[in-house]
């Protein structure tokens, strides 16, 4: 049973960060998708046009970058590292450090894309920007007033309006600002490319006995805390097993004092008998269940762990409110 | 260790058909990439050849880069590098074979894309359109525009829809001619990689065979040797947290004895049995104790030897175990102080 443990906590161990990766990758091609799927439509009206547009730029990548935090395991185990009293462990904080530091660069994978994919489209630039430009630059925009220009301006991003089909100096204006959003996104992918592969390339020329000692602790926290929940899963499946047969045990001797029953002869049937638990007709099973809907018994299996299990000779059991199951610690008694 | 020896078997014979699948991949992401990406000529004078040799060469930076960053050897070769000598030499030949194999691998994905780009045609249309011969293709004595008038004129060439210097030059014959050159660049593109990368291939066991089988072979060492490692460092962990979690446990239900030594047990192989399981946790109230400690006072990262289980301390009392009511287990010998 280790056995088979050892082996799903092997697996656990070599996937979480390639479930992390996975998840990671999930996102950017969710936020790819996204941006394919939504439907972008400029205003096309003086003020509204740069709140539009950047807008569309900025708040996609927060939502995404929470989401990227939320589906991380990770933040929840580095949290309560984080906030746990010190009691007799020494907290590391270059262990916490590290885990920070791993989660948020996960984490801004999926914005980072959703950023540059807009960028290389352009469509958000041109709508916020295109009522910023210079109108002299561009040929068609000599006997405008200035309001005319701005709004002239700001319906460029509009492709479809009826003014715009043939201009071409909007065509010009739009393309202007394309070329300057695909630049500008280039150029990002470029130095956010450059800053991994030099921290990459360099990561271990500094520090690099330290950095195998914040990873190895917080591969061992995380270890740590899935082998506690599991124990504790086994611990309450057993904990759960004892309550029940308890249950059953104190069913069958109240049916037992009601009854009457003869004392059964013959020790053949016995191995039967104990797997009907003395409940062998209708009318009892619905007692049983009835009891155990309006009455559960106690979260108290400490007499359970006790008794022989194959014993006639049983003394009554203890209700939860006898004097004897009173410990020192403080008990919930609203079971 | 057998199924471990099967593990890394299966990564050593796979890591470079891993890496081979990476490299792949990348290459037809690049493909994708660049039909994907809408190429948007800006037909002004000085902005079309930096547009234009931009996404020419900007791209495949990006790319070979990639290739490096999603290589994991690649901090395997600066951990070798910059480490101390130590006990172990350090070998060069071995750091250069790493290193020649990784760029190679990152190489190609740039090369594909400056083949995709330049057999398509629309970035050299894009760049060199001011360049076009006037004198030759079209008709240079055009009386009324100047140099500057013209060139704006020629750099409205990749945008059809805008072009208006058909006296000057007809588009389809300039686009045409254009299109002739970067194709035929393309090709010669393709065939110097492949001359170059044949070359690679069959002349290099002509010089210093034996050496590099030799660089070779270390280079996968020191990686199954970095794998091997981390995947013991990992059992470790695990073998330490189990021993510490039944450490808490243990400890906790020696607090419990001590505590409440006023109910006199009956021990019975069953009950020891079941107490054993139950970690000797048997009720709600010690259970809420023992999840609230793990979280207030989590065990200090030392392990204790065998024969001594002590409590945590916060039953309260300090009053000394009877005796050592939990059977004996088998414990790991790890000894270490965070």
């Amino acid at each position: 049973m280790m056995d088979r443990f050892r082996m799903i906590f092997q697996y656990f161990q070599s996937n979480s960060e390639s479930v992390m990766n996975g998840i990671c990758g999930l996102l950017a091609l969710a936020s790819v998708k996204m941006y394919t799927c939504f439907d972008f439509s400029c205003p096309c009206l003086p003020r509204y046009n740069m709140a539009y547009g950047l807008g569309i730029m900025f708040i996609p990548p927060i939502i995404l970058f929470l989401c990227g935090l939320i589906l991380n395991r990770q933040s929840l185990v580095m949290l309560d590292e984080w906030r746990r009293p010190q009691g007799h462990r020494k907290k590391d904080l270059a262990v916490i450090r590290y885990m920070c530091s791993s989660i948020v660069q996960r984490a801004m994978v999926a914005p980072v894309v959703w950023i540059i994919v807009t960028l290389l489209d352009g469509k958000c630039l041109i709508c916020a920007f295109s009522g910023s430009m210079d109108p002299e630059k561009f040929v068609g925009f000599a006997n405008v007033t200035p309001v005319q220009v701005e709004q002239l301006l700001a319906k460029v991003p509009c492709k479809d309006d009826e003014l715009m089909r043939n201009n071409t100096s909007h065509k010009a204006v739009s393309r202007y600002l394309r070329c300057w959003s695909q630049a500008l996104g280039w150029s990002i992918l470029l130095i956010l490319i450059i800053a991994a592969f030099l921290a990459r390339w360099l990561r271990p020329c500094f520090n690099q006995a330290s950095l195998l000692q914040a990873r190895h602790w917080s591969n061992y926290i995380d270890i740590e805390q899935k082998i506690f929940e599991e124990t504790c899963c086994e611990h309450s499946r057993l904990f759960a097993h004892k309550c029940i047969l308890h249950f059953f045990e104190s069913m069958r001797q109240e049916i037992k004092l009601h009854n009457f029953n003869l004392p059964r002869e013959g020790e053949g049937d016995e191995g039967e008998e104990d797997l009907l638990q003395g409940i062998t007709d209708q009318d009892q099973v619905n007692k049983l269940l009835e009891t155990w809907y309006y009455d559960k018994p106690p979260l108290d299996v400490s007499q359970a762990t006790q008794r022989h299990p194959l014993g006639r000779e049983r003394s009554p059991l203890p209700r939860a409110d006898s004097p004897r199951t009173h410990s020192k610690f403080p008990q919930h008694t609203n079971v | 260790m057998d199924k471990f020896r099967m593990i890394f078997q299966f990564f050593q014979s796979n890591q470079e058909s891993f890496m081979n699948g990476i490299c792949g991949i990348m290459a037809l992401a690049s493909t994708q990439m660049y039909s994907a990406f809408d190429f948007n000529c800006p037909c002004l004078p000085h902005y079309n050849m930096a547009y234009g040799l931009g996404i020419l060469l900007v791209p495949p930076f990006i790319l070979f880069l990639l290739g490096f960053v999603l290589n994991n050897n690649i901090s395997m070769l600066a951990e070798e590098w910059r480490r101390p000598q130590g006990q172990r030499g350090k070998d060069p030949a071995v750091l250069r074979y790493m290193f020649c194999s990784m760029a190679q691998r990152a190489m190609i994905a740039p090369a594909v894309w400056v083949s995709v780009t330049l057999l398509d045609g629309k970035c050299i249309t894009c760049a060199f359109c001011t360049s076009v011969p006037v004198e030759t293709l079209g008709n240079a004595s055009h009386p009324l525009l100047s140099q500057g008038e013209i060139q704006r004129v020629l750099a409205q060439i990749p945008c059809k829809e805008i072009y208006h210097g058909q006296e000057l030059i007809a588009n389809e014959v300039a686009v045409r001619y254009l299109r002739c050159i970067s194709q035929a660049l393309g090709w010669c593109f393709v065939l110097l990689m492949t001359t170059l990368a044949f070359l690679v291939r069959s002349l290099r066991p002509c010089f210093s065979q034996a050496a590099f089988l030799k660089s070779r072979y270390w280079s996968h060492y020191i990686d199954i040797e970095r794998k091997l490692f981390d995947e013991t460092c990992a059992e470790h962990a695990r073998s330490f947290a189990k021993v510490c979690i039944q450490q808490f446990f243990e400890g906790m239900s020696t607090d419990l004895v001590a505590a409440r030594c006023h109910l006199p047990r009956k021990t019975s192989e069953d009950a020891g049995e079941a107490s054993k399981k139950l970690l000797g946790i048997t009720d709600r109230g010690t259970m809420n104790m023992a999840l609230k400690s793990w979280h207030r006072c989590k065990p200090p990262l030392h392990l204790l030897p065998p024969a001594l289980p002590s409590g945590n301390g916060w039953a309260g009392e300090g009053q000394p175990p009877v005796h050592p009511s939990t059977p004996r287990r088998e414990t790991a010998a790890y000894y270490s102080l965070v």
